[in-house]
């Protein structure tokens, strides 16, 4: 029984490759994320109104179009643009270059830019959620505006932003899955591809679902670690 | 007619042909969408009490359903009914349901539909005001009662905000459902892009397809709301 579980028939390798990828992807698509989400606030509590109507256009067109759509504009997109842009270079100065898209680095690029428009939303109401008279407080101590920023502002921002930012990247880490519709082959496209071949659907998607539920679960974890963290000093209620 | 085919003179990508495609897609896209969600509210509701009693032999199979199914790709899920169906059902009397894409298709979504919307009704069940529930007990009423007199009608006017939310995400999350060879609207702009190499014209288009469509749902649910919610209204002077 066991030995017939973990017998993958010489695709155990690949899929530990694939779930490494996800991972990979699903951590540096969170840090694009995270900066994208702190412009995309930032622009939105500005006083500027082009920064707002940039921030409210990503925002609206990001939630309203689907993730595998937008992925696979900015993929097949973006090569199409390259091309014309090395096509371009030929004829105006004569060199002659190509890039060709890295389906990870586009995976990233993709999944980065959708989830910051979600991270903006989350962060925004961070900032709002820090009550004005502490900030009217800190400078009436005397302190600089960044020393408020830095000392009142963020610590407490976090504490706020941290329900919202773990949820999108508990639907981000699940969304990581779509990559290997156009072509990344992340730990759902070997299992596709091995399950295909072998015609053994259970056998190498089973694994797959377990490897899911494992990183939604440490996340979990992490996420009540640090929430407890940034919430010293608040009084629970109840 | 006319005047759309003289529209489309000269023109190599939005022809007659392409756009039908289209057509085919969106009404695809839309039996996905709207018979998941009203199979899967059907689901969630007994779901969703199970999940909110008190006994623990009621409650944790419930949960442990929601979990699997909130914790993992739609993707993951629609490749193991889809491709787990041809593996299991091939030689039962069921198979001739399963043989198209369709119904695989429409288990999947209706399933992930269905432990989204028991988590959200469940939640709107447990923040009935106690108070609530107290009088209706006083006024003697049984346990079925009370369910369908007091508990379910507030939950729904709490819950409403968050279920439109996931019937947008269900309409974004549809656009998987090509990978399994069935023509939705993502799968009509990716077969046009790749005949024609016009990743613009064809993933461009779609996206305000699906941008309309999210505002349509919005606008029906907001609707929706405000009839809900009516009695929750300021009385305008008559």
């Amino acid at each position: 029984m066991f030995e017939y579980l973990f017998d993958f028939k010489g695709y155990g390798p690949e899929l530990l490759r694939g779930a490494f990828l996800t991972a990979q992807l699903a951590g540096l698509s969170l840090l694009l994320a995270l900066v994208l989400g702190l412009a995309g606030a930032a622009a939105k509590l500005s006083s500027s109104r082009a920064a707002r109507g940039i921030a409210l256009t990503y925002t609206t067109l990001i939630r309203g179009v689907p993730d595998l759509v937008m992925m696979m504009l900015i993929f097949y997109g973006g090569q199409a643009l390259l091309n014309m842009l090395s096509d371009f270079v030929y004829n105006e100065w004569d060199i002659d270059f190509f890039i060709n898209v890295d389906q990870f680095i586009a995976g990233v690029l993709s999944i980065g830019f959708i989830f910051g428009a979600y991270m903006a939303e989350t962060f925004r109401g961070a900032f709002l959620a820090v009550p004005d008279g502490q900030l009217e407080a800190g400078r009436a101590y005397g302190m600089s505006e960044w020393q408020v920023f830095r000392r009142i502002m963020v610590p407490q921002m976090i504490r706020h932003a941290i329900p919202g930012v773990g949820n999108n990247w508990l639907v981000m880490l699940k969304t990581t899955a779509l990559v290997s519709i156009i072509g990344l082959t992340d730990i759902v496209r070997v299992a596709s591809e091995a399950s295909k071949s072998l015609h053994l659907p259970f056998k190498f998607f089973i694994p797959v679902v377990l490897f899911y539920l494992l990183m939604t679960l440490v996340s979990e974890l992490f996420l009540k670690y640090l929430s407890r963290r940034y919430s010293v000093g608040v009084r629970e209620v109840a | 007619m006319e005047w759309l085919e003289g529209l489309l003179a000269g023109n190599d990508i939005f022809t007659m042909q392409t756009l039908s495609e289209y057509g085919t897609g969106l009404i695809n896209t839309l039996q996905l969408v709207v018979l998941s969600i009203i199979l899967g509210l059907l689901l969630a509701l007994p779901l969703a009490l199970m999940r909110a009693s008190k006994r623990f032999w009621v409650s944790q199979p419930v949960q442990v359903f929601t979990y699997i199914f909130r914790g993992t790709p739609l993707l993951v899920q629609l490749y193991i009914i889809y491709y787990g169906s041809s593996f299991v059902l091939i030689d039962t009397p069921l198979w001739f349901m399963f043989k198209d894409a369709f119904i695989p298709a429409l288990l999947a979504f209706t399933l992930n539909t269905a432990a989204y919307t028991t988590e959200i009704i469940r939640g709107a069940i447990v923040a009935t005001p106690a108070g609530e529930l107290e009088a209706a007990k006083a006024y003697g009423m049984n346990y079925w009662t009370r369910t369908r007199c007091v508990v379910l009608p507030s939950a729904f006017r709490r819950a409403l905000p968050a279920y439109t939310n996931e019937v947008i995400f269900m309409l974004h999350a549809s656009a998987v459902a090509f990978t399994v060879t069935i023509l939705d609207l993502t799968g009509a702009a990716y077969l046009i892009y790749s005949r024609f190499y016009a990743p613009f014209s064809a993933f461009i288009f779609v996206a305000c397809i699906y941008l309309c469509l999210t505002f349509s749902i919005i606008m029906l649910f907001r609707k929706i709301e405000f009839r809900m919610l009516a009695h929750l209204r300021p009385r305008t002077e008559a």
